[in-house]
């Protein structure tokens, strides 16, 4: 195992982050003005390190897909972000949050990781309120929390339902004021489509200006990856359209590790799928089940009458509906962790109680808290999702419960990256959902914003110091190096192969032929035969692609085809390193469930004989198997348990 | 969930416009068996679908979240930014506000400050650059007191809340006769005015981007109140009178 450094500082628990600061190189102001930095994303992750690396001194250049860094899909996060004030006076504490996030996550994180997290959180919230983001606030002036799934304390901030975006216009706003000062430049329409490596070195990337379709160089000191998830593998999930797994993937085919892809989360309360025509699934924050009660009908004969529309949801009686959560998980009740309740609408739907026409769908209903608390407070705390409910399903949430049903959300999978956030190629960093590192097999709501930012306000900041301090001496990389002609050329024709296919069927048929695949054998629950088969599966659809899609158009312009193709290619290779990993890893953890590894009640039975791990997998060549490399999680403060929500 | 059906038949006049330099025109097109269901964008999908089937070239239009908060998505439909539903994007709009055999006019937002790049899809880079003379608030990274050391008052927080959920559409500009982007800076400019974090600079940053606004060839604006009423977001004209009367006055002053 001594190929893998995990750079995980010594010494006690609580002393580590503070003693690797302690030791971490620092770059001169002087010499910082000499280091480039690109930072490929704008979401929380992205946008936080970009403005605070411009701020030290840094050149950066940041590059987004989307028109505006504001767009990035950080935005659409509703619920709320955590961090571990105790301003509720409720015995939270940095600790509390570490170990809610590491028994949260299945035991599949590092301690270490998961402990800096937690220190650094109450700092987040800080640096967000001085950026003039507005928290919801008690009427006293001091700031409101609200609880989360996975967690006994109310620990999570938020504003309204539109945390992601307050966060995002914060971090927007920081990184738009070192654009005007000049230090950052910034590359919007500009989509990263492979990484440069020199003598071993991440020194650039090549990106497609989407607007010309030209094919760019860019180079720098060091690059940052900070492009989000790669959920949009399953085609329908609740991430944006052009969310994608490209920077990832072609990073990890220039020889940087991928760890855990088959940890994905899928999220219990999502707005159900209508039909053939869906293009994307829409999230209902789980901060409503801070206040609805999740049931179906006891009887089936209800259940009958619903899907008939005799009857409306609202009629059945309170004694006629099974509350299956608090029924089955009496201590976490509505607010057991996402994996635990998707699983379970999943079984209550396989049982035949599923409420619509699909029979694929549940009810979260807010009568309760109507009752509880009145009409204008369930408003001023869900009004915008209450609307967005209405306005896709054409149902009043105040007056009948909400159908969800769970979708993929969010994947804890993705780079590895050491203590420093740096990948095993030198000088490549990942942050945020696009790296593996916090999160384990199941990340706790309103935890991922708290990651983006910690990784990109106050680690990266740090951390990269300690590489780039090596690089002072050393020019800016050279753009006509053979490293770099060679990259775009391979780009170039990677984009013309597809284009000159000319075959019959458009991008968006594999895709979601690919979702398909991937959701009924690499999603919700999985075993053997499944995973084996859609190994095979996804192989065809990939060589049928490569000889039968249609991309209209030419590189050289504004082509949204082209985009498509380029990250639907990827998005077969990645679903495969999935269903391989899950394969691999024989044991249920978090949203990883293997059939074959349950407990008698039904639930995730880990096995940390075998699963103690994070897998590494590793390129080989196109036709060779990627290799899996395993590194051992070591428990030094955490005692292993089975994770128990009743 | 709502009972769905199906519209057999529907008539779009779809602005088409190869690049900036084209003149452009409406190109009409049917289609067939959309779900009521389906959101506007799972229509157009479904239009080039068809249209890369047959070897045409699909129409370009501009979205991502599909769920109406990053504020990508635009579209002047029959004649209404974001169409003929309120309070709403055009990716939350759904066909059930379409009847059967209805025309459907799609076109681009018609603002001088957002030039057409191809089709649906226009340039809205110049809010990025209102943004960037000041749109935030001045602080580094670190050495931040603790958050609740400031008390603000509910009140304050939410009326904030109101102004800052701004999407950057351009909805207001699109709306508007003059082109102004009065209101997307004057709720930058309420959204952190009301907060004691933003009050610091609160002047300085009205007058740095209402300068920026009109180097940019906004328009100015007369008060029609038609950015309020096509907001997706609802952000009220009040908060242009609140810069106008705390920030602007302060121009002259100078
Ligand atoms: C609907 C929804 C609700 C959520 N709610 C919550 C919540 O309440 N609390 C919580 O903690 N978490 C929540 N999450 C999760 C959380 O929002 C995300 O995990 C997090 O915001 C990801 O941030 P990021 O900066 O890593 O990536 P993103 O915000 O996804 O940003 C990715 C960036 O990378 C860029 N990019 C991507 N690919 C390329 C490429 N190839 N080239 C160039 N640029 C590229 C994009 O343009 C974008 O700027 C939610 C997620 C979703 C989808
Ligand atoms: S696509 Fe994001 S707001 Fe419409």
């Amino acid at each position: 195992m001594s190929q893998i450094q995990s750079n995980i500082p010594s010494g006690p628990l609580t002393e580590k982050w503070t003693q690797h600061k302690a030791n971490l190189k620092v770059v001169s102001p002087a010499n910082k003005r000499k280091l480039d930095v690109i930072v490929v994303g704008t979401g929380l992750a992205g946008a936080s390190a970009s403005s605070s690396l411009a701020e030290l001194g840094y050149n950066v250049t940041t590059f987004c897909y989307q028109d505006s860094p504001r767009r990035a899909h950080s935005v659409a996060a509703q619920g709320g972000i955590n961090a571990a004030k105790n301003y509720q006076n409720d015995n939270d504490s940095v600790y509390r949050l570490f170990m809610d996030t590491i028994k949260g996550g299945d035991y599949r994180s590092r301690e270490a990781n998961v402990y800096r997290l937690a220190e650094v959180s109450n700092l987040i919230i800080d640096q967000c309120v001085a950026q003039g983001v507005p928290f919801a606030r008690e009427y006293g002036g001091l700031l409101d929390n609200r609880s989360f799934g996975g967690s006994l304390v109310s620990r999570t901030f938020y504003a309204r339902g539109q945390t992601g975006q307050q966060l995002l216009i914060g971090a927007y706003g920081a990184l738009s004021r070192q654009v005007g000062l000049g230090t950052v430049k910034l590359e919007t329409r500009h989509e990263m489509l492979d990484l440069v490596v020199i003598d071993g070195v991440a020194r650039g990337i090549i990106a497609r200006d989407m607007v010309t379709g030209e094919i760019k160089r860019y180079s720098a000191h060091a690059v940052v990856i900070a492009t989000g998830g790669y959920g949009n593998v399953f085609f329908l999930s609740t991430n944006a359209m052009g969310s994608n797994g490209s920077a990832m993937w072609q990073a990890y085919k220039k020889g940087a590790y991928v760890s855990n892809p088959s940890f994905v989360q899928i999220h219990p309360t999502c707005i159900p799928v209508h039909g053939d025509q869906q293009s994307k699934l829409t999230l209902m924050s789980e901060s409503l089940r801070n206040d609805g009660r999740v049931w179906v009908p006891k009887k089936m004969e209800d259940v009958e009458r619903l899907r008939k529309g005799a009857v409306k949801p609202s009629q059945i009686p309170d004694e006629d509906r099974d509350f299956y959560l608090e029924r089955r998980y009496p201590t976490y009740g509505n607010l057991v962790p996402r994996d635990v309740a998707s699983r379970a609408a999943k079984e209550r739907c396989d049982a035949g109680f599923g409420v619509n026409e699909t029979g694929k769908a549940v009810f979260l209903d807010f009568k309760y808290a109507i009752k509880r608390l009145g009409k204008s407070v369930v408003e001023a705390r869900y009004g915008n999702l209450f609307q967005m409910y209405e306005k896709i399903a054409d149902v009043n949430p105040y007056e009948e419960p909400m159908q969800i049903y769970p979708a993929i959300h969010y994947t804890m999978g993705g780079l590895w990256v050491d203590y420093n956030l740096m990948t095993n190629i030198p000088g490549l960093f990942a942050i945020g959902e696009a790296n593996f590192s916090d999160h384990g097999a199941n990340r706790l709501g309103a935890s991922a914003l708290m990651q983006g930012l910690a990784d990109g306000y106050f680690v990266l900041p740090y951390t990269i110091g300690e590489f780039l301090a090596g690089e002072i001496m050393k020019p800016k990389p050279d753009v006509n190096h053979e490293a770099f002609v060679a990259a775009e050329k391979d780009v170039l024709e990677r984009a013309e192969k597809l284009i000159n296919i000319k075959g019959e069927l458009p991008v968006d048929h594999f895709h979601k032929e690919l979702g398909k695949i991937m959701w009924n054998k690499v999603g919700m629950s999985r075993n053997e035969k499944g995973m084996t088969e859609a190994i095979d599966d996804i192989k065809k659809l990939k060589s049928e692609f490569w000889k039968n899609v249609r991309v209209p158009g030419k590189v050289g312009e504004l082509n949204q085809e082209i985009e498509k193709a380029m990250r639907v290619a990827d998005y077969f290779e990645i679903g495969e390193l999935m269903a391989l990993d899950g394969l691999e890893r024989n044991e249920s953890c978090g949203g990883h469930f293997r059939e074959e590894s349950v407990t008698e009640d039904g639930e995730t039975l880990r096995n940390d004989e075998i699963g103690c791990y994070v897998s590494l997998w590793q390129h080989k060549d196109v036709n060779v198997a990627p290799q899996l490399i395993k590194e051992p999680l070591i428990f030094e403060n955490v005692e292993l348990s089975q994770r128990s929500y009743k | 969930m709502a009972t769905d059906n199906i519209l057999k038949n529907l008539i779009l006049k779809v602005w088409r416009q190869a690049s900036p330099k084209d003149k452009g025109k409406f190109v009409t097109y049917t289609i067939q068996n959309v779900s009521t269901g389906s959101s506007f964008f799972e229509m157009l999908d479904l239009l080039n679908d068809d249209l890369i089937r047959k070897g045409d070239e699909p129409v370009a239009f501009d979205h991502d979240c599909r769920e109406g908060i990053c504020g990508t998505c635009s579209l002047f439909i029959n004649g209404k930014p974001h169409g003929p539903d309120n309070l709403i994007t055009t990716c939350q709009l759904h066909m059930r506000k379409f009847k059967e055999g209805e025309t459907i006019t799609i076109e681009p937002w018609r603002s001088a400050a957002f030039p057409v790049m191809k089709d649906l899809i226009v340039d809205r880079n110049a809010f990025e650059k209102i943004i960037q003379a000041g749109g935030f608030v001045s602080v580094n990274t670190g050495g931040i007191p603790d958050a609740n050391a400031i008390p603000i008052a509910h009140d304050a927080a939410e009326e904030s809340m109101d102004a800052a959920q701004c999407i950057g559409c351009g909805a207001c500009v699109a709306a508007c006769k003059n082109a102004s982007a009065m209101l997307f800076v004057a709720a930058k400019v309420s959204h952190l005015a009301l907060l004691p974090q933003g009050k610091t600079e609160a002047t300085r940053r009205a007058k740095a981007m209402v300068a920026k606004m009109d180097e940019l060839g906004f328009g100015n604006c007369t008060n029609t109140g038609a950015c309020e009423a096509e907001c997706p977001k609802g952000i009220s004209i009040a908060n242009i009178a609140r810069l106008n009367r705390e920030f602007l006055v302060a121009k002259f002053q100078d």
